[in-house]
């Protein structure tokens, strides 16, 4: 309340005008974005073999953007069109059908059942923050798990959840910390929330294998646990996906009635258009319908209803198999070219006769690689060899390019021989 | 934990069946009972049905009609004279500009696209506004006039904790779910005089002088939203006089700049008034009416406030705010706003669109008053209809006389009273005439 005693002693002392003392003395400046910060640098810096590695969005082999064919035609035959109405507040249903039968599979029981409450959201950052408000208004006393690291506490912090931490990545092994996991999940109060990457996790690349999928399931049977998948990289991981969205699937399976974040930013390179969609498996279509009222209620007084443009293109595609099928071709080739840069930066590291251990560069999966550099390390990287990436050592590996992989790879063994 | 109660029972059910001797009331369940029916008791049971949107109940009422007298006149967004949705021709020229280069579709930053937040600003205020030049102003891209609001909202319920926003009564419905989930406490000024069928000045004055000093005042910027009942220019003045001496501080929701008179600079008179005084002030701007951009939720919210210094250190609190709700906000509407206000010609057939737009609305006000005045055979004054402006007229009809104008003339509206004139067509003033009429003076 300090904030708005100041802000009251202000009006009494400067009445007439009234911003002299003014209402907002109290506002400071909010930190700088981290991520922001990489990407200012490296436009201000004019070296020529600048490398940024910090970007979040994929790039082609030249460095560059990409819009997808499959979009560029979805765009085309859209054009035009005499609607431009408010959509309802769950966004459009012919999107969300599709985006639904992507993630659980064209034949899976819960859609035939008509037990899947969905919406349209603001990308996957919306489909978080509204299942964060629907999981305040519904289980207020619950807590949400996320694990360590991750992108998400903001986002549960505004919804006024209180969040605990699993563990996750190990350090040590530059992979999962299994039985670290594990134990976190055993320990959590039965009925907890967790939030799970479905494949791709972000930022360390590091994923579970099936088996250890179906041994988290298990427990989290045992454990009455909820489990919220964010799936921001479907078919954008491996390049399959039916393959990426196997963790949601072994889950279903299980009888867990899951929620899940779906974003159309990556693996569509929507990315501005900001297209997503949030679903949760009920238990008949009667919850299911109550569950999509209580969670319009939510985006009503947060912005009334989604945008249209991004949920046609993905409507579009989906619902075309020409285009479809173009979308899978596009998006696997963009899944294959970030494999085979992990291939290279690591062939190269090791070409170079590194001593450390480099497989974790090809294990690890999607757009990103905790690569294990200190923050001392990236400083270097930086300073030194004009690469920028974020101060936790995440390369994107959608800014490495045939271009510059062996420069990258010279630059990290500089610093870290 | 209720479900969990219910799940433990589920598996006790689930050892009996198998013979097995039953544990009591904690039973653990293990990995060897087989869960391969979906039979868990939801965490979500206890989840009501939310209660049905008022607005869409008419609209879906509307359309389960099979007379063929009916008028939809609940319908929130603009209509052509042959009752059809308008998507502006400058809409279609910007997308078709957008899809010919081919333009990326990265990650706009937070804040917004550059372009559209400068754009947004120099209509607000006007180009050549000092308030632009010495930086005073923070514009952050939101989603429509909700979407504003709502990170409006949420920074005062972060930085002036505990104050109090006073909202017109009536009011938007969605302002009071926007400042309730907000967390932002609300109480409400007179506005809306029916016996005058027109502005409670004195009742509006008072209550904002009787409010705590450095409350918070919402104001509709022009063509307020339901009763279409604006403040005079004079009056407006009284109303700043008033908010000053009381240190509040103003905030417009502005969502009808262009629509309501016809002229962007008109309809912003208000808010570039209570600027020029060198009030600080919030201001929430949509594109979805004036431009017709309904389905791309475009608009800003804007902080006007004494230096830059205090102008950045907003817009990066509100930032902040926008980050864990959205990330950053969808580039479609943006790009459409900037350019049609950065291309000259395309910006002056957006003049041209809105004042079609505008004085279509004013011909049926003035049809329907025509046809009022006629049918009325008591010589009561309706011509409020004419002095109120924008897309919603409050007719003044209560609960019951609404609705016998859907019940007996398939003429649906709200309940308060409120008829869109933009569903309303030259052809049909008269059977609305009828319509109202015979409510007004038949059913108590």
């Amino acid at each position: 309340m300090a904030g708005r005693a100041i802000a009251r002693s202000n009006m009494r002392a400067g009445k007439r005008f009234m911003s002299t003392a003014g209402w907002w003395s109290h506002v400071t400046p909010a930190p700088r974005d981290p991520i922001l910060g990489v990407t200012e640098a490296f436009l201000a810096d004019t070296h020529p073999s600048k490398v940024n590695v910090g970007v979040g969005a994929y790039r082609n082999d030249k460095g560059k953007p990409v819009v997808l064919q499959c979009v560029r035609e979805a765009e085309r035959r859209i054009a035009g069109s005499k609607f431009m109405e408010y959509l309802p507040m769950g966004g459009s249903v012919k999107f969300t059908e599709f985006a639904i039968r992507l993630a659980y599979g064209d034949e899976a029981d819960v859609l035939n059942d008509k037990r899947v409450a969905s919406v349209q959201t603001l990308s996957g950052t919306g489909a978080c923050r509204l299942f964060a408000d629907f999981q305040k208004r519904f289980k207020p006393e619950s807590l949400v798990y996320i694990p360590i690291p991750t992108c998400h506490h903001n986002i549960w912090r505004d919804a006024r959840v209180e969040s605990r931490l699993f563990r996750y990545y190990d350090p040590a092994t530059k992979g999962l910390d299994f039985s670290g996991l594990m134990e976190d999940v055993k320990n959590a109060p039965s009925g907890s929330f967790f939030l799970l990457h479905a494949c791709a996790h972000n930022p360390t690349g590091v994923d579970p294998s099936e088996e250890q999928w179906k041994e988290i399931s298990q427990l989290f049977k045992e454990k009455g646990h909820f489990p919220l998948f964010d799936m921001a990289y479907q078919g954008f991981a491996s390049g399959d996906t039916e393959k990426d969205g196997q963790a949601i699937r072994i889950f279903m399976n299980d009888g867990h009635q899951i929620a899940c974040g779906q974003s159309f930013a990556k693996n569509m390179g929507l990315y501005g258009q900001r297209v997503g969609c949030l679903s949760v498996i009920c238990s008949t279509p009667q919850e299911s319908v109550a569950v999509k009222s209580q969670l319009q209620q939510i985006a009503r007084p947060m912005y009334s209803n989604p945008p249209l443009h991004g949920a046609e293109i993905v409507s579009t595609i989906l619902s075309d198999p020409e285009l479809k099928d173009l979308w899978h071709k596009e998006v696997k080739e963009m899944a294959d070219r970030i494999i085979s840069m992990r291939e290279a930066l690591r062939f190269n590291l090791e070409k170079l006769g590194s001593k450390l251990n480099w497989q974790h560069v090809t294990d690890q999966i999607g757009m990103f690689c905790y690569s294990g550099l200190t923050e001392e390390q990236v400083d270097r990287l930086t300073r030194e060899f004009h690469v920028y990436l974020t101060r936790n050592g995440r390369i994107s590996m959608a800014g490495v390019t045939t271009g510059n992989v062996e420069y990258l790879a010279n630059a990290v063994h500089e610093v870290s021989k | 934990m209720a479900s969990m109660a219910s799940r433990a029972a589920a598996v006790t059910i689930t050892n009996a069946a198998l013979d097995k001797p039953s544990h009591g009331s904690s039973v653990e369940p293990t990995s060897r009972i087989s869960m391969a029916v979906a039979v868990d008791v939801s965490k979500f049971e206890s989840v009501t049905m939310a209660p049905p949107d008022p607005i869409l109940g008419v609209s879906e009422a509307f359309k389960a009609d099979s007379s063929p007298l009916k008028l939809n006149l609940g319908v929130g967004a603009y209509r052509t004279e042959e009752l059809q949705p308008y998507v502006l021709d400058v809409v279609k020229k910007a997308e078709k500009l957008m899809l010919e280069s081919g333009e990326f579709k990265e990650y706009l930053p937070i804040e917004g696209l550059a372009a559209f937040n400068k754009a947004t600003a120099e209509l607000l205020l006007g180009a050549d506004n000092p308030v632009i030049k010495q930086g005073r102003i923070a514009t952050v891209q939101g989603l429509s006039g909700t979407g504003s609001l709502r990170l409006g909202a949420a920074f005062i319920q972060r930085y002036l904790p505990g104050v109090k926003v006073l909202i017109s009564s009536p009011t938007w419905g969605n302002h009071k779910n926007i400042l309730n989930d907000s967390g932002v406490p609300w109480s409400e000024y007179r506005y809306f005089d029916p016996t005058t069928v027109g502005l409670d000045f004195s009742g509006m004055i008072e209550d904002i002088k009787n409010a705590t000093d450095g409350s918070i005042i919402l104001l509709h910027g022009c063509a307020h939203n339901p009763t279409g009942i604006d403040p005079t220019a004079e009056q407006w003045g009284t109303i700043a006089d008033v908010i000053e001496e009381k240190s509040h501080l103003p905030f417009f929701d502005v969502a009808y700049q262009g629509f309501a008179s016809g002229s962007l600079d008109n309809d912003a008179s208000s808010v570039r008034q209570f600027v020029a005084r060198g009030l600080e002030l919030f201001v929430a701007q949509s594109y979805s009416k004036n431009l017709g951009l309904y389905a791309e939720r475009i608009g800003a919210i804007n902080a006007v406030v004494s230096s830059s210094d205090v102008a950045n250190r907003i817009k990066s609190q509100l930032k902040r705010l926008a980050r864990p709700m959205y990330s950053n906000p969808p580039v479609h509407g943006a790009r459409i706003v900037a350019n049609v206000v950065g291309d000259p010609s395309l910006f002056d057939e957006w003049r041209s669109e809105m004042q079609l737009m505008a004085g279509r609305i004013k011909g049926v006000r003035q049809s329907l008053y025509d046809a009022l005045s006629s049918v009325d055979e008591n010589g009561k004054d309706w011509s409020f209809i004419l002095k109120q402006i924008g897309m919603f007229s409050f007719t003044g009809l209560n609960k019951n006389q609404s609705d016998n104008m859907t019940d007996k003339w398939h003429v649906y509206m709200t309940k308060d009273g409120r008829i869109s004139l933009a569903g309303l067509s030259l052809a049909k003033c008269e059977y609305l005439a009828d319509a109202i009429i015979d409510s007004y003076y038949n059913v108590k």
